[in-house]
């Protein structure tokens, strides 16, 4: 990470970028609503699961694309195959896109896709932004949990600093697991993690059919 | 790549502003890219000029999709229109406008704002972007994009980087204080609402203390009062619309 612009790095971390992560709530509504996330320690439990299987596994897309941006394809189509559901593509390259925008007015950007699966689109402007892949996937893992945390205080009206607090104690599994997928960044695609949690892709397409829901995924 | 015709912020190195190419890396080095300075990075723009951009925010219930509404009756024959909507929860606003048949589905995109609706029209604006670009790749040029914001307070405006011109509506059933009570949206819109004047008589409003209120908050900006259900073509909104898009000087 050496000569890495830590102050580059909070900006792109930052969860005030309009990246369109905020109407997103990483399934939390869809758990919330089913009555398995109710209280401050199911948050925790929700979010710790979330790191060790989507954050891990975003984690580590995000630093082999920001270790290899020109590979943006095949590690997209990586990812694609690691995410069952439909509902969660489309937030997923909803979200890259919306990346992308942001990015194009912040660094000078190269030519991919327009709509990459987040993970991947942050590892490219992490590395238009001259980032390291330790730094991508740190901004990664962090992003899974800090956005469903944000929902949670919306979602169950739980006390904004315990729900903090609760960022503060995972904060160390977050750069483990980033240093994990940072050391994996130049495996080939089919060799990077590929952790699932099948709830929240069943949450993710039940809460597709909802007719009233206050997040989009 | 003209560097007259790149996106505000998105301005590229270019080989004349001293940018060189190539340099080597030492081994140490972050693996990092740099673009070719000769290709434009941008999605490319639809041909001519894009569509004027016109929303429409206001508290809920004051009449925005109504109002959505009658401009679409009043001007979709004469322009080519789509439409975002922003609702809060549900897609009503768009359904709405498809039950009313005032205009086809292809038109109409809907925008979920994840309990936030002022924030996807002001702080983080890309779902709104996507959904305006999206329309104008699907329909080819359009002459104007309407976007309904998902009504919140009178705190809640339009960022300039979504929209050209944004029209304010605010009901007289919430009582004739409400242009007094200011705020952004009343203040500085480009064009402030009055809806619902059928209904100052039952509530007691006063639309001339309005109209006072109105023009004390915002100097020699205009303020129209509006009956949209005697005025089914909201004609003096669709009457600045029309002004709008026949004096508009395209964007670059
Ligand atoms: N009496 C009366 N009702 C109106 C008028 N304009 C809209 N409405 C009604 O007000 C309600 C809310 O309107 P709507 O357009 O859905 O409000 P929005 O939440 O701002 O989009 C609906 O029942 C409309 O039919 C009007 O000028 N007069
Ligand atoms: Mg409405």
């Amino acid at each position: 990470m050496s000569g890495m612009s830590l102050a580059t790095l909070l900006v792109l971390a930052d969860g005030r970028l309009p990246s369109g992560g905020h109407a997103h709530s990483g399934g939390l509504e869809a758990q919330v609503s089913a009555g398995r996330v109710r209280d401050l320690d199911a948050v925790a439990d929700f979010l710790r699961g979330k790191l060790a299987t989507s954050g891990l596994v975003s984690a580590a897309f995000a630093a082999a694309a920001c270790a290899h941006p020109s590979e943006w394809a095949a590690l997209d189509q990586g990812l694609d195959s690691r995410t069952p559901s439909p509902a969660l593509r489309k937030a997923s390259r909803a979200q890259g896109r919306a990346l992308l925008r942001a990015a194009r007015a912040m660094w000078t950007m190269p030519l991919t896709g327009r709509d990459l699966h987040q993970p991947v689109a942050l590892g490219v402007v992490a590395a238009a932004a001259g980032l390291g892949p330790a730094a991508a996937a740190v901004a990664a893992a962090h992003g899974t949990t800090s956005g469903a945390a944000s929902a949670a205080v919306r979602l169950l009206g739980l006390d904004p600093y315990a729900v903090h607090g609760l960022l503060a104690r995972l904060a160390p599994e977050c750069d483990r697991i980033a240093a994990d997928a940072a050391a994996r960044a130049d495996d080939p695609v089919d060799d990077l993690p590929a952790a699932g949690a099948p709830l929240l892709d069943i949450g993710a397409e039940l809460h597709a059919t909802w007719e009233v829901r206050l997040f989009a995924s | 790549m003209h560097p007259e015709n790149s996106v505000a912020g998105g301005a590229l190195p270019h080989p004349s502003d001293g940018y060189t190419i190539p340099h080597t890396h030492g081994p140490e080095e972050v693996p990092h890219t740099h673009p070719d300075p000769g290709v434009d990075p941008h999605e490319p723009l639809t041909t001519g000029p894009r569509a004027l951009r016109v929303g429409i925010g206001g508290p809920v219930g004051s009449g925005k999709t109504a109002l959505v509404a009658a401009l679409c009756r009043a001007l979709g024959d004469e322009l080519r229109l789509a439409v975002v909507t922003n609702d809060i929860y549900t897609t009503e606003d768009a359904d709405f406008l498809l039950r009313n048949g005032v205009l086809p589905a292809d038109r109409v995109r809907a925008v979920e704002t994840g309990c936030c609706p002022h924030t996807a029209i002001r702080d983080d604006i890309s779902a709104n972007l996507d959904a305006v670009e999206d329309l104008e790749a699907s329909l080819g040029p359009l002459d104007l994009v309407l976007v309904e914001s998902g009504g919140d307070n009178l705190t809640a405006t339009f960022s300039k980087g979504l929209i050209d011109q944004q029209i304010f509506v605010v009901d007289v059933a919430g009582g004739d204080k409400v242009p007094r009570k200011g705020g952004p949206g009343v203040t500085t819109a480009d064009l402030l609402v009055i809806n619902k004047t059928d209904l100052a008589p039952m509530v007691g409003a006063d639309l001339s203390v309005m109209d006072h209120d109105a023009k004390a908050r915002r100097g020699d900006l205009p303020t129209v009062f509006l009956s949209l259900v005697e005025d089914r073509n909201a004609t003096p909104v669709a009457d600045w619309i029309r002004t709008l898009v026949a004096t508009r000087v395209p964007a670059a």
